[in-house]
Protein backbone atom coordinates (compact mmCIF):
# COMPACT_ATOMS: atom_id res chain seq x y z
CA UNK A 1 0.00 0.00 0.00
CA UNK A 2 1.46 3.36 -0.95
CA UNK A 3 1.25 6.35 1.30
CA UNK A 4 -1.40 8.03 -0.84
CA UNK A 5 -3.90 5.24 -0.27
CA UNK A 6 -3.51 5.32 3.51
CA UNK A 7 -6.34 6.85 5.47
CA UNK A 8 -5.40 10.42 6.20
CA UNK A 9 -5.27 9.97 9.98
CA UNK A 10 -2.63 7.25 9.58
CA UNK A 11 -0.51 9.08 7.02
CA UNK A 12 -0.17 12.17 9.19
CA UNK A 13 -0.57 12.33 12.93
CA UNK A 14 -3.49 14.49 13.94
CA UNK A 15 -2.74 17.84 15.50
CA UNK A 16 -3.95 16.75 18.96
CA UNK A 17 -1.66 13.76 18.77
CA UNK A 18 1.07 14.23 21.35
CA UNK A 19 4.05 12.10 22.09
CA UNK A 20 4.66 11.25 25.70
CA UNK A 21 8.26 11.31 26.83
CA UNK A 22 9.14 8.93 29.61
CA UNK A 23 12.48 8.63 31.34
CA UNK A 24 12.63 4.96 32.23
CA UNK A 25 15.23 4.60 34.96
CA UNK A 26 17.87 5.09 36.26
CA UNK A 27 16.32 3.66 39.43
CA UNK A 28 13.90 1.23 37.88
CA UNK A 29 13.85 -2.49 38.68
CA UNK A 30 13.65 -3.45 35.02
CA UNK A 31 16.85 -1.65 34.03
CA UNK A 32 19.03 -4.20 35.86
CA UNK A 33 21.13 -1.52 37.48
CA UNK A 34 21.51 2.21 37.04
CA UNK A 35 20.63 2.65 33.40
CA UNK A 36 18.15 4.97 31.77
CA UNK A 37 16.14 4.90 28.58
CA UNK A 38 14.65 8.10 27.20
CA UNK A 39 11.53 6.79 25.55
CA UNK A 40 9.02 8.65 23.40
CA UNK A 41 5.63 6.99 23.38
CA UNK A 42 2.78 7.26 20.96
CA UNK A 43 0.03 5.84 23.10
CA UNK A 44 1.66 2.68 24.30
CA UNK A 45 3.98 2.32 21.31
CA UNK A 46 7.66 3.18 21.42
CA UNK A 47 8.61 5.62 18.64
CA UNK A 48 12.00 6.67 19.95
CA UNK A 49 14.34 5.18 22.52
CA UNK A 50 17.74 6.51 23.50
CA UNK A 51 19.77 4.64 26.10
CA UNK A 52 21.67 6.83 28.58
CA UNK A 53 24.79 5.44 30.23
CA UNK A 54 27.47 6.46 32.64
CA UNK A 55 25.89 6.20 36.07
CA UNK A 56 28.45 3.57 37.11
CA UNK A 57 31.36 5.06 35.16
CA UNK A 58 34.59 5.09 37.17
CA UNK A 59 37.04 5.05 34.25
CA UNK A 60 38.32 1.59 34.93
CA UNK A 61 40.61 1.90 31.89
CA UNK A 62 42.39 4.95 33.26
CA UNK A 63 42.77 3.37 36.70
CA UNK A 64 44.25 0.25 35.10
CA UNK A 65 46.80 2.40 33.25
CA UNK A 66 48.06 3.49 36.65
CA UNK A 67 48.16 -0.07 38.05
CA UNK A 68 50.65 -2.86 37.42
CA UNK A 69 49.53 -5.72 35.20
CA UNK A 70 48.91 -7.90 38.25
CA UNK A 71 47.08 -5.15 40.10
CA UNK A 72 44.31 -4.99 37.52
CA UNK A 73 43.18 -8.60 37.93
CA UNK A 74 40.99 -8.04 41.01
CA UNK A 75 39.53 -5.02 39.28
CA UNK A 76 38.41 -7.04 36.27
CA UNK A 77 36.18 -9.02 38.66
CA UNK A 78 34.08 -5.90 39.05
CA UNK A 79 33.33 -5.45 35.37
CA UNK A 80 30.61 -7.99 34.87
CA UNK A 81 30.24 -8.94 38.50
CA UNK A 82 28.08 -11.98 37.75
CA UNK A 83 30.86 -13.60 35.69
CA UNK A 84 34.09 -12.55 37.35
CA UNK A 85 36.03 -15.63 36.27
CA UNK A 86 35.51 -15.14 32.56
CA UNK A 87 36.69 -11.53 32.94
CA UNK A 88 39.81 -12.82 34.68
CA UNK A 89 40.41 -15.23 31.86
CA UNK A 90 40.07 -12.69 29.06
CA UNK A 91 42.52 -10.38 30.78
CA UNK A 92 44.99 -13.12 31.71
CA UNK A 93 44.89 -14.44 28.16
CA UNK A 94 45.65 -11.03 26.67
CA UNK A 95 48.60 -10.47 28.99
CA UNK A 96 49.84 -13.93 28.04
CA UNK A 97 49.69 -12.94 24.38
CA UNK A 98 51.46 -9.69 25.11
CA UNK A 99 54.23 -11.24 27.21
CA UNK A 100 54.55 -14.56 25.41
CA UNK A 101 53.52 -16.78 28.32
CA UNK A 102 51.84 -20.16 28.00
CA UNK A 103 49.56 -21.57 30.66
CA UNK A 104 50.11 -25.26 31.53
CA UNK A 105 47.53 -27.78 30.45
CA UNK A 106 46.02 -28.31 33.87
CA UNK A 107 45.47 -24.57 34.25
CA UNK A 108 43.73 -24.44 30.86
CA UNK A 109 41.38 -27.23 31.95
CA UNK A 110 40.64 -25.45 35.22
CA UNK A 111 39.88 -22.30 33.24
CA UNK A 112 37.48 -24.14 30.95
CA UNK A 113 35.70 -25.73 33.92
CA UNK A 114 35.38 -22.41 35.74
CA UNK A 115 34.24 -20.48 32.71
CA UNK A 116 31.57 -23.04 31.87
CA UNK A 117 30.36 -22.96 35.48
CA UNK A 118 30.23 -19.18 35.13
CA UNK A 119 28.17 -19.57 31.98
CA UNK A 120 25.70 -21.73 33.93
CA UNK A 121 25.45 -19.03 36.59
CA UNK A 122 24.96 -16.25 34.06
CA UNK A 123 22.41 -17.97 31.87
CA UNK A 124 20.32 -19.32 34.73
CA UNK A 125 20.32 -15.94 36.45
CA UNK A 126 19.43 -14.22 33.17
CA UNK A 127 16.50 -16.57 32.60
CA UNK A 128 15.30 -15.78 36.12
CA UNK A 129 15.65 -12.02 35.67
CA UNK A 130 13.96 -12.13 32.28
CA UNK A 131 10.95 -13.87 33.80
CA UNK A 132 11.01 -11.35 36.64
CA UNK A 133 10.73 -8.58 34.02
CA UNK A 134 7.66 -10.28 32.60
CA UNK A 135 5.98 -10.26 35.95
CA UNK A 136 6.77 -13.76 37.21
CA UNK A 137 8.01 -12.27 40.45
CA UNK A 138 10.30 -14.37 42.53
CA UNK A 139 9.74 -18.01 41.73
CA UNK A 140 11.81 -18.55 38.54
CA UNK A 141 14.54 -16.25 39.83
CA UNK A 142 14.75 -18.09 43.14
CA UNK A 143 14.89 -21.43 41.37
CA UNK A 144 17.82 -20.10 39.32
CA UNK A 145 19.53 -18.58 42.32
CA UNK A 146 19.23 -21.86 44.23
CA UNK A 147 21.44 -23.49 41.58
CA UNK A 148 23.70 -20.46 41.45
CA UNK A 149 24.35 -20.78 45.18
CA UNK A 150 25.65 -24.31 44.71
CA UNK A 151 28.12 -23.11 42.06
CA UNK A 152 29.15 -20.14 44.21
CA UNK A 153 29.92 -22.63 47.01
CA UNK A 154 32.33 -24.35 44.64
CA UNK A 155 33.94 -21.01 43.78
CA UNK A 156 34.26 -20.20 47.44
CA UNK A 157 36.02 -23.44 48.28
CA UNK A 158 38.41 -22.93 45.37
CA UNK A 159 39.12 -19.18 45.37
CA UNK A 160 37.99 -18.02 48.78
CA UNK A 161 35.42 -15.64 47.33
CA UNK A 162 31.94 -16.19 46.03
CA UNK A 163 31.72 -13.44 43.45
CA UNK A 164 34.97 -11.44 43.30
CA UNK A 165 37.12 -14.48 42.66
CA UNK A 166 40.44 -12.90 41.59
CA UNK A 167 41.62 -16.35 40.64
CA UNK A 168 43.38 -16.44 37.29
CA UNK A 169 46.89 -15.21 36.73
CA UNK A 170 48.83 -14.67 33.53
CA UNK A 171 50.58 -17.97 32.93
CA UNK A 172 48.08 -20.06 34.88
CA UNK A 173 45.94 -19.93 37.99
CA UNK A 174 46.50 -18.79 41.54
CA UNK A 175 46.12 -22.07 43.42
CA UNK A 176 45.37 -25.70 42.74
CA UNK A 177 42.01 -27.36 43.21
CA UNK A 178 41.28 -28.37 46.82
CA UNK A 179 40.83 -32.09 47.56
CA UNK A 180 37.41 -33.38 46.62
CA UNK A 181 36.57 -30.38 44.44
CA UNK A 182 36.38 -32.37 41.21
CA UNK A 183 33.99 -34.90 42.77
CA UNK A 184 31.76 -32.12 44.11
CA UNK A 185 31.68 -30.44 40.71
CA UNK A 186 30.96 -33.74 39.02
CA UNK A 187 27.94 -34.35 41.23
CA UNK A 188 26.73 -30.79 40.58
CA UNK A 189 27.05 -31.36 36.85
CA UNK A 190 25.19 -34.65 37.17
CA UNK A 191 22.32 -32.99 39.03
CA UNK A 192 22.07 -29.84 36.91
CA UNK A 193 20.00 -31.35 34.06
CA UNK A 194 17.21 -32.13 36.50
CA UNK A 195 17.10 -28.43 37.42
CA UNK A 196 16.98 -27.49 33.75
CA UNK A 197 14.17 -29.96 33.11
CA UNK A 198 12.23 -28.59 36.06
CA UNK A 199 12.86 -25.01 34.94
CA UNK A 200 11.75 -25.78 31.41
CA UNK A 201 8.66 -27.68 32.58
CA UNK A 202 7.73 -24.59 34.56
CA UNK A 203 8.49 -22.01 31.90
CA UNK A 204 9.20 -22.98 28.31
CA UNK A 205 5.74 -24.23 27.46
CA UNK A 206 4.09 -21.53 29.52
CA UNK A 207 1.44 -19.70 27.55
CA UNK A 208 2.15 -16.33 29.11
CA UNK A 209 5.87 -16.59 28.45
CA UNK A 210 5.24 -17.49 24.83
CA UNK A 211 2.73 -14.69 24.37
CA UNK A 212 5.13 -12.15 25.81
CA UNK A 213 8.21 -13.29 23.90
CA UNK A 214 7.34 -14.77 20.50
CA UNK A 215 7.76 -12.23 17.73
CA UNK A 216 8.89 -9.57 20.21
CA UNK A 217 12.10 -7.62 19.62
CA UNK A 218 13.00 -9.36 16.38
CA UNK A 219 16.58 -8.82 15.25
CA UNK A 220 17.68 -9.70 11.72
CA UNK A 221 21.00 -11.50 11.23
CA UNK A 222 22.28 -8.80 8.83
CA UNK A 223 21.75 -6.03 11.36
CA UNK A 224 23.09 -8.16 14.21
CA UNK A 225 26.37 -8.82 12.40
CA UNK A 226 26.76 -5.23 11.26
CA UNK A 227 26.06 -3.90 14.74
CA UNK A 228 28.63 -6.19 16.31
CA UNK A 229 26.12 -8.10 18.40
CA UNK A 230 27.77 -11.19 19.88
CA UNK A 231 27.02 -14.09 22.16
CA UNK A 232 23.61 -15.69 22.62
CA UNK A 233 21.96 -12.57 21.15
CA UNK A 234 23.74 -13.15 17.84
CA UNK A 235 23.21 -16.89 17.76
CA UNK A 236 19.50 -16.42 18.41
CA UNK A 237 19.33 -14.77 14.98
CA UNK A 238 20.86 -17.88 13.40
CA UNK A 239 24.43 -16.69 12.80
CA UNK A 240 26.82 -19.47 13.70
CA UNK A 241 29.63 -17.60 15.45
CA UNK A 242 30.96 -18.91 18.72
CA UNK A 243 34.52 -17.86 19.58
CA UNK A 244 35.00 -21.14 21.46
CA UNK A 245 34.70 -22.82 18.05
CA UNK A 246 36.19 -20.09 15.82
CA UNK A 247 39.36 -19.37 17.81
CA UNK A 248 39.39 -22.65 19.81
CA UNK A 249 41.32 -20.77 22.49
CA UNK A 250 42.57 -22.61 25.54
CA UNK A 251 41.70 -26.28 25.15
CA UNK A 252 38.22 -25.79 23.70
CA UNK A 253 39.31 -27.52 20.51
CA UNK A 254 39.37 -30.84 22.39
CA UNK A 255 35.75 -30.93 23.48
CA UNK A 256 32.79 -31.96 21.41
CA UNK A 257 29.82 -29.68 21.82
CA UNK A 258 27.26 -28.07 19.56
CA UNK A 259 26.41 -24.42 19.06
CA UNK A 260 22.66 -23.91 19.43
CA UNK A 261 21.19 -21.52 16.86
CA UNK A 262 17.88 -19.67 16.76
CA UNK A 263 15.67 -19.04 13.78
CA UNK A 264 13.70 -15.87 14.32
CA UNK A 265 15.89 -13.76 16.59
CA UNK A 266 13.05 -12.82 18.93
CA UNK A 267 13.07 -12.78 22.72
CA UNK A 268 11.85 -16.36 22.91
CA UNK A 269 14.80 -17.56 20.81
CA UNK A 270 17.18 -15.66 23.06
CA UNK A 271 15.67 -17.34 26.12
CA UNK A 272 15.78 -20.75 24.48
CA UNK A 273 19.39 -20.36 23.26
CA UNK A 274 20.50 -19.75 26.81
CA UNK A 275 18.75 -22.86 28.08
CA UNK A 276 20.30 -24.93 25.29
CA UNK A 277 23.75 -23.41 25.85
CA UNK A 278 23.57 -24.50 29.47
CA UNK A 279 22.99 -28.07 28.31
CA UNK A 280 26.01 -27.82 26.01
CA UNK A 281 28.10 -26.34 28.83
CA UNK A 282 27.28 -29.40 30.90
CA UNK A 283 28.68 -31.60 28.11
CA UNK A 284 31.92 -29.59 28.09
CA UNK A 285 32.11 -29.80 31.87
CA UNK A 286 31.68 -33.57 31.84
CA UNK A 287 34.51 -33.97 29.33
CA UNK A 288 36.80 -31.49 31.06
CA UNK A 289 36.28 -33.04 34.49
CA UNK A 290 37.00 -36.45 33.01
CA UNK A 291 40.15 -35.44 31.11
CA UNK A 292 41.79 -32.94 33.47
CA UNK A 293 45.50 -33.87 33.72
CA UNK A 294 47.77 -33.59 36.73
CA UNK A 295 50.66 -31.16 36.64
CA UNK A 296 51.67 -27.62 37.46
CA UNK A 297 49.06 -24.86 37.43
CA UNK A 298 51.25 -21.92 36.51
CA UNK A 299 54.01 -21.28 33.99
CA UNK A 300 57.24 -21.25 36.03
CA UNK A 301 58.55 -18.43 33.79
CA UNK A 302 55.56 -16.23 34.60
CA UNK A 303 56.73 -13.25 36.56
CA UNK A 304 53.66 -11.97 38.30
CA UNK A 305 55.07 -8.98 40.10
CA UNK A 306 56.83 -6.29 38.11
CA UNK A 307 56.00 -7.80 34.75
CA UNK A 308 57.39 -5.63 31.96
CA UNK A 309 56.33 -6.95 28.55
CA UNK A 310 58.25 -5.85 25.46
CA UNK A 311 56.80 -2.81 23.70
CA UNK A 312 53.93 -3.89 21.50
CA UNK A 313 50.25 -4.58 21.62
CA UNK A 314 47.86 -7.51 21.81
CA UNK A 315 44.14 -8.08 21.45
CA UNK A 316 42.70 -11.16 23.13
CA UNK A 317 39.09 -12.24 23.20
CA UNK A 318 36.99 -15.01 24.66
CA UNK A 319 33.39 -16.10 24.34
CA UNK A 320 32.05 -14.65 27.56
CA UNK A 321 28.55 -15.59 28.67
CA UNK A 322 27.28 -12.25 27.31
CA UNK A 323 29.28 -12.16 24.09
CA UNK A 324 32.76 -11.39 22.88
CA UNK A 325 34.76 -10.09 25.81
CA UNK A 326 38.00 -8.62 24.55
CA UNK A 327 40.98 -6.87 26.07
CA UNK A 328 43.35 -4.67 24.09
CA UNK A 329 46.66 -3.88 25.75
CA UNK A 330 49.54 -1.71 24.59
CA UNK A 331 52.84 -2.00 26.42
CA UNK A 332 55.56 0.61 26.25
CA UNK A 333 57.97 -1.59 28.17
CA UNK A 334 57.01 -0.18 31.53
CA UNK A 335 55.43 -1.91 34.52
CA UNK A 336 51.97 -0.48 33.73
CA UNK A 337 50.01 -0.97 30.52
CA UNK A 338 50.23 2.11 28.28
CA UNK A 339 46.72 1.47 27.04
CA UNK A 340 44.20 -0.89 28.57
CA UNK A 341 40.94 -1.30 26.76
CA UNK A 342 38.00 -3.57 27.43
CA UNK A 343 35.61 -4.52 24.68
CA UNK A 344 32.41 -4.76 26.68
CA UNK A 345 29.86 -7.09 25.08
CA UNK A 346 26.99 -5.63 27.12
CA UNK A 347 27.56 -2.11 25.81
CA UNK A 348 27.88 -3.09 22.18
CA UNK A 349 24.85 -5.37 22.32
CA UNK A 350 22.85 -2.31 23.36
CA UNK A 351 23.65 -0.54 20.05
CA UNK A 352 20.55 -2.00 18.42
CA UNK A 353 18.26 -1.65 21.45
CA UNK A 354 16.33 1.15 19.74
CA UNK A 355 15.95 -0.81 16.50
CA UNK A 356 14.49 -3.76 18.39
CA UNK A 357 12.08 -1.66 20.46
CA UNK A 358 10.61 0.62 17.77
CA UNK A 359 6.95 -0.16 17.18
CA UNK A 360 6.71 -2.35 20.25
CA UNK A 361 4.83 -1.48 23.41
CA UNK A 362 6.59 -0.03 26.43
CA UNK A 363 5.99 -3.26 28.36
CA UNK A 364 7.78 -5.17 25.60
CA UNK A 365 10.70 -2.75 25.70
CA UNK A 366 11.31 -3.88 29.27
CA UNK A 367 11.32 -7.52 28.18
CA UNK A 368 13.60 -6.78 25.22
CA UNK A 369 16.10 -5.03 27.47
CA UNK A 370 15.95 -8.02 29.82
CA UNK A 371 16.74 -10.38 26.95
CA UNK A 372 19.85 -8.37 25.95
CA UNK A 373 21.41 -9.36 29.28
CA UNK A 374 23.38 -6.34 30.43
CA UNK A 375 25.42 -5.77 33.54
CA UNK A 376 26.03 -2.11 34.16
CA UNK A 377 29.38 -2.66 35.79
CA UNK A 378 30.59 -3.64 32.35
CA UNK A 379 28.54 -1.19 30.27
CA UNK A 380 29.80 1.87 32.15
CA UNK A 381 33.21 0.67 33.30
CA UNK B 1 43.19 -15.15 5.56
CA UNK B 2 45.44 -13.27 3.20
CA UNK B 3 48.59 -11.80 4.70
CA UNK B 4 48.61 -8.18 5.67
CA UNK B 5 50.91 -7.37 2.72
CA UNK B 6 48.40 -8.90 0.31
CA UNK B 7 45.54 -7.01 1.92
CA UNK B 8 47.53 -3.78 1.66
CA UNK B 9 48.11 -4.37 -2.04
CA UNK B 10 44.42 -5.17 -2.60
CA UNK B 11 43.38 -2.02 -0.77
CA UNK B 12 45.70 0.16 -2.81
CA UNK B 13 44.38 -1.38 -6.01
CA UNK B 14 40.73 -1.02 -4.99
CA UNK B 15 40.88 2.56 -3.72
CA UNK B 16 43.49 4.34 -5.83
CA UNK B 17 45.43 7.01 -4.02
CA UNK B 18 45.20 5.29 -0.64
CA UNK B 19 48.30 5.53 1.46
CA UNK B 20 48.43 2.44 3.66
CA UNK B 21 51.35 1.66 5.88
CA UNK B 22 52.02 -1.51 7.84
CA UNK B 23 52.67 -0.84 11.52
CA UNK B 24 54.68 -3.65 13.03
CA UNK B 25 54.01 -4.97 16.48
CA UNK B 26 56.92 -5.90 18.68
CA UNK B 27 55.08 -8.16 21.08
CA UNK B 28 54.90 -11.96 20.77
CA UNK B 29 51.23 -11.56 19.84
CA UNK B 30 52.42 -10.59 16.35
CA UNK B 31 49.37 -8.63 15.33
CA UNK B 32 50.54 -6.02 12.79
CA UNK B 33 48.17 -3.28 11.80
CA UNK B 34 47.45 -1.07 8.80
CA UNK B 35 47.72 2.69 9.12
CA UNK B 36 45.32 4.37 6.69
CA UNK B 37 45.09 7.94 5.52
CA UNK B 38 41.94 9.68 6.63
CA UNK B 39 40.78 10.72 3.17
CA UNK B 40 40.26 7.18 1.90
CA UNK B 41 39.42 5.43 5.16
CA UNK B 42 35.67 5.20 4.50
CA UNK B 43 36.17 3.81 0.99
CA UNK B 44 38.70 1.28 2.27
CA UNK B 45 36.35 0.20 5.05
CA UNK B 46 33.56 -0.28 2.53
CA UNK B 47 35.88 -2.37 0.36
CA UNK B 48 37.02 -4.52 3.28
CA UNK B 49 33.42 -5.19 4.27
CA UNK B 50 32.05 -5.90 0.79
CA UNK B 51 34.91 -7.79 -0.85
CA UNK B 52 33.79 -11.44 -0.93
CA UNK B 53 37.23 -12.87 -0.14
CA UNK B 54 37.96 -10.53 2.75
CA UNK B 55 34.37 -10.02 4.03
CA UNK B 56 35.28 -8.17 7.21
CA UNK B 57 31.64 -7.80 8.18
CA UNK B 58 32.21 -7.37 11.89
CA UNK B 59 34.08 -4.50 13.55
CA UNK B 60 34.68 -5.96 16.95
CA UNK B 61 36.64 -3.44 18.94
CA UNK B 62 37.09 0.28 18.34
CA UNK B 63 39.25 2.28 20.64
CA UNK B 64 41.34 5.39 21.00
CA UNK B 65 44.95 5.81 22.02
CA UNK B 66 46.63 9.02 23.07
CA UNK B 67 50.21 9.62 21.94
CA UNK B 68 51.49 12.88 23.34
CA UNK B 69 54.71 14.44 22.12
CA UNK B 70 57.64 12.42 23.34
CA UNK B 71 61.32 13.24 23.43
CA UNK B 72 63.42 10.28 22.43
CA UNK B 73 67.08 10.25 23.25
CA UNK B 74 69.12 8.27 20.80
CA UNK B 75 72.76 7.43 20.69
CA UNK B 76 74.22 7.72 17.22
CA UNK B 77 77.73 7.12 16.08
CA UNK B 78 79.39 10.06 14.43
CA UNK B 79 82.79 10.18 12.78
CA UNK B 80 84.81 13.07 14.04
CA UNK B 81 88.32 14.32 13.57
CA UNK B 82 89.94 14.33 16.97
CA UNK B 83 93.54 15.40 17.30
CA UNK B 84 94.10 14.70 13.66
CA UNK B 85 92.73 11.14 13.85
CA UNK B 86 89.29 10.14 12.61
CA UNK B 87 87.40 8.49 15.44
CA UNK B 88 83.92 7.18 15.91
CA UNK B 89 82.23 8.98 18.76
CA UNK B 90 78.84 8.32 20.26
CA UNK B 91 76.67 11.37 20.50
CA UNK B 92 73.30 11.67 22.17
CA UNK B 93 70.77 13.39 19.99
CA UNK B 94 67.22 14.23 20.90
CA UNK B 95 64.31 13.99 18.57
CA UNK B 96 60.67 14.63 19.16
CA UNK B 97 57.89 12.36 17.97
CA UNK B 98 54.80 14.14 16.73
CA UNK B 99 51.75 14.16 18.98
CA UNK B 100 48.55 12.63 17.71
CA UNK B 101 45.43 10.76 18.74
CA UNK B 102 44.76 7.40 17.23
CA UNK B 103 41.65 5.32 16.61
CA UNK B 104 42.18 1.56 16.36
CA UNK B 105 39.66 -0.79 14.73
CA UNK B 106 39.78 -4.57 15.18
CA UNK B 107 37.96 -6.25 12.31
CA UNK B 108 36.86 -9.85 12.04
CA UNK B 109 34.88 -11.76 9.48
CA UNK B 110 31.88 -13.69 10.71
CA UNK B 111 31.15 -15.06 7.26
CA UNK B 112 34.65 -16.40 6.65
CA UNK B 113 35.64 -16.75 10.33
CA UNK B 114 39.00 -15.05 10.08
CA UNK B 115 40.68 -12.06 11.60
CA UNK B 116 41.74 -9.87 13.16
CA UNK B 117 42.68 -7.13 10.75
CA UNK B 118 43.69 -4.04 12.66
CA UNK B 119 43.18 -0.59 11.17
CA UNK B 120 44.61 2.61 12.60
CA UNK B 121 43.66 6.19 11.86
CA UNK B 122 45.66 9.12 13.18
CA UNK B 123 44.74 12.74 13.74
CA UNK B 124 47.01 15.59 12.68
CA UNK B 125 47.70 16.66 16.24
CA UNK B 126 46.14 16.60 19.68
CA UNK B 127 44.91 20.17 19.86
CA UNK B 128 42.87 21.57 17.02
CA UNK B 129 42.97 19.08 14.17
CA UNK B 130 41.35 16.10 15.83
CA UNK B 131 38.85 15.04 13.17
CA UNK B 132 38.70 11.54 11.73
CA UNK B 133 36.16 10.00 9.37
CA UNK B 134 33.56 7.96 11.19
CA UNK B 135 33.22 4.33 10.14
CA UNK B 136 29.76 4.01 11.73
CA UNK B 137 28.06 4.20 8.29
CA UNK B 138 29.99 1.05 7.36
CA UNK B 139 29.73 -0.83 10.68
CA UNK B 140 26.97 0.05 13.12
CA UNK B 141 29.00 -1.49 15.96
CA UNK B 142 31.26 1.57 15.87
CA UNK B 143 28.39 3.83 16.93
CA UNK B 144 28.72 3.66 20.71
CA UNK B 145 32.45 2.98 20.65
CA UNK B 146 33.21 6.06 18.54
CA UNK B 147 31.01 8.06 20.87
CA UNK B 148 33.08 6.75 23.73
CA UNK B 149 36.31 7.79 22.01
CA UNK B 150 34.85 11.23 21.39
CA UNK B 151 33.88 11.40 25.04
CA UNK B 152 37.11 10.20 26.59
CA UNK B 153 39.74 11.25 24.00
CA UNK B 154 38.14 14.11 22.12
CA UNK B 155 38.48 12.73 18.60
CA UNK B 156 35.79 14.27 16.42
CA UNK B 157 34.26 11.65 14.10
CA UNK B 158 32.94 13.27 10.94
CA UNK B 159 29.81 11.62 9.59
CA UNK B 160 28.82 10.04 12.89
CA UNK B 161 25.02 10.09 13.23
CA UNK B 162 24.86 10.94 16.92
CA UNK B 163 28.14 12.23 18.31
CA UNK B 164 27.47 13.07 21.96
CA UNK B 165 29.16 12.28 25.22
CA UNK B 166 28.24 8.80 26.34
CA UNK B 167 29.82 8.06 29.72
CA UNK B 168 30.55 11.54 31.08
CA UNK B 169 27.77 14.07 31.57
CA UNK B 170 27.05 16.52 28.73
CA UNK B 171 28.41 19.57 30.57
CA UNK B 172 31.79 17.96 31.18
CA UNK B 173 34.51 19.71 29.19
CA UNK B 174 37.73 17.70 29.45
CA UNK B 175 38.85 14.37 28.00
CA UNK B 176 39.67 12.02 30.89
CA UNK B 177 41.56 9.32 29.02
CA UNK B 178 44.20 11.68 27.65
CA UNK B 179 47.58 11.24 29.25
CA UNK B 180 47.81 14.86 30.36
CA UNK B 181 44.37 14.96 31.98
CA UNK B 182 44.45 16.51 35.43
CA UNK B 183 41.93 15.07 37.82
CA UNK B 184 39.48 17.39 39.47
CA UNK B 185 40.06 17.97 43.16
CA UNK B 186 36.51 17.25 43.91
CA UNK B 187 34.24 15.50 41.44
CA UNK B 188 31.21 15.92 43.65
CA UNK B 189 31.06 19.44 44.94
CA UNK B 190 31.72 19.61 48.65
CA UNK B 191 30.83 22.98 50.15
CA UNK B 192 33.38 22.51 52.96
CA UNK B 193 36.15 20.28 51.63
CA UNK B 194 37.93 18.18 54.21
CA UNK B 195 40.55 15.47 54.60
CA UNK B 196 41.99 14.19 51.33
CA UNK B 197 39.95 16.56 49.19
CA UNK B 198 41.13 19.54 51.18
CA UNK B 199 44.74 18.43 50.94
CA UNK B 200 44.47 18.21 47.16
CA UNK B 201 42.66 21.52 46.90
CA UNK B 202 45.30 23.28 48.98
CA UNK B 203 47.93 22.56 46.35
CA UNK B 204 46.19 25.06 44.09
CA UNK B 205 45.99 27.74 46.78
CA UNK B 206 49.51 28.23 48.09
CA UNK B 207 48.39 31.24 50.14
CA UNK B 208 45.92 29.39 52.28
CA UNK B 209 42.76 27.35 52.27
CA UNK B 210 40.24 27.65 49.47
CA UNK B 211 37.22 29.75 50.19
Amino acid sequence: MSASTLPSELAEPASDHQLLEVSLGPQHPSTHGVFRMDVSLDGEMVVKLKPVFGYLHRNHEKIAEKCSYLGSIPYTDRLDYICSLTNNWAYAMTVEKLAGLVAPERAEYIRVILSELTRLINHSALAGFLLQDMGALGTPLMYAFREREKILDLFESLTGARMMCNYMRFGGCRCDLPPGWIEQTRSLVANFPSFLDEFEALLTGNEILQARTEGVGVLTPQLAVNAGVTGPMLRATGVNYDIRKVDAYGVYGRFSFRVPLGERGDVFDRYMIRILEMRESLKILEQALRDIPAGPIIDPKAKLRNLRPKPGEAYGRIEGPKGELGFYLISDGGPNPYRYRIRPPSLINLTILEDMCLGQTIADAVVILGSVDIVLGEVDR
Amino acid sequence: METIEQIKARIEAAAPGTRAEIVLNGSPANQPSLLLDCGHARAVAQFLRDDPALAFDYASNVTGVDWPEKTIKEKIKVKKMMEGVEKEVEEVCERKTPAYLEAVYHLYSMARKHGPLILRLRTENRADQVALPSLTPVWRSCEFQEREIFDLYGIHFEGHPDLRRILMWPEFTDYPMRKDYVEADDYEYEPTPHDAVLARARQHYPGGTPA
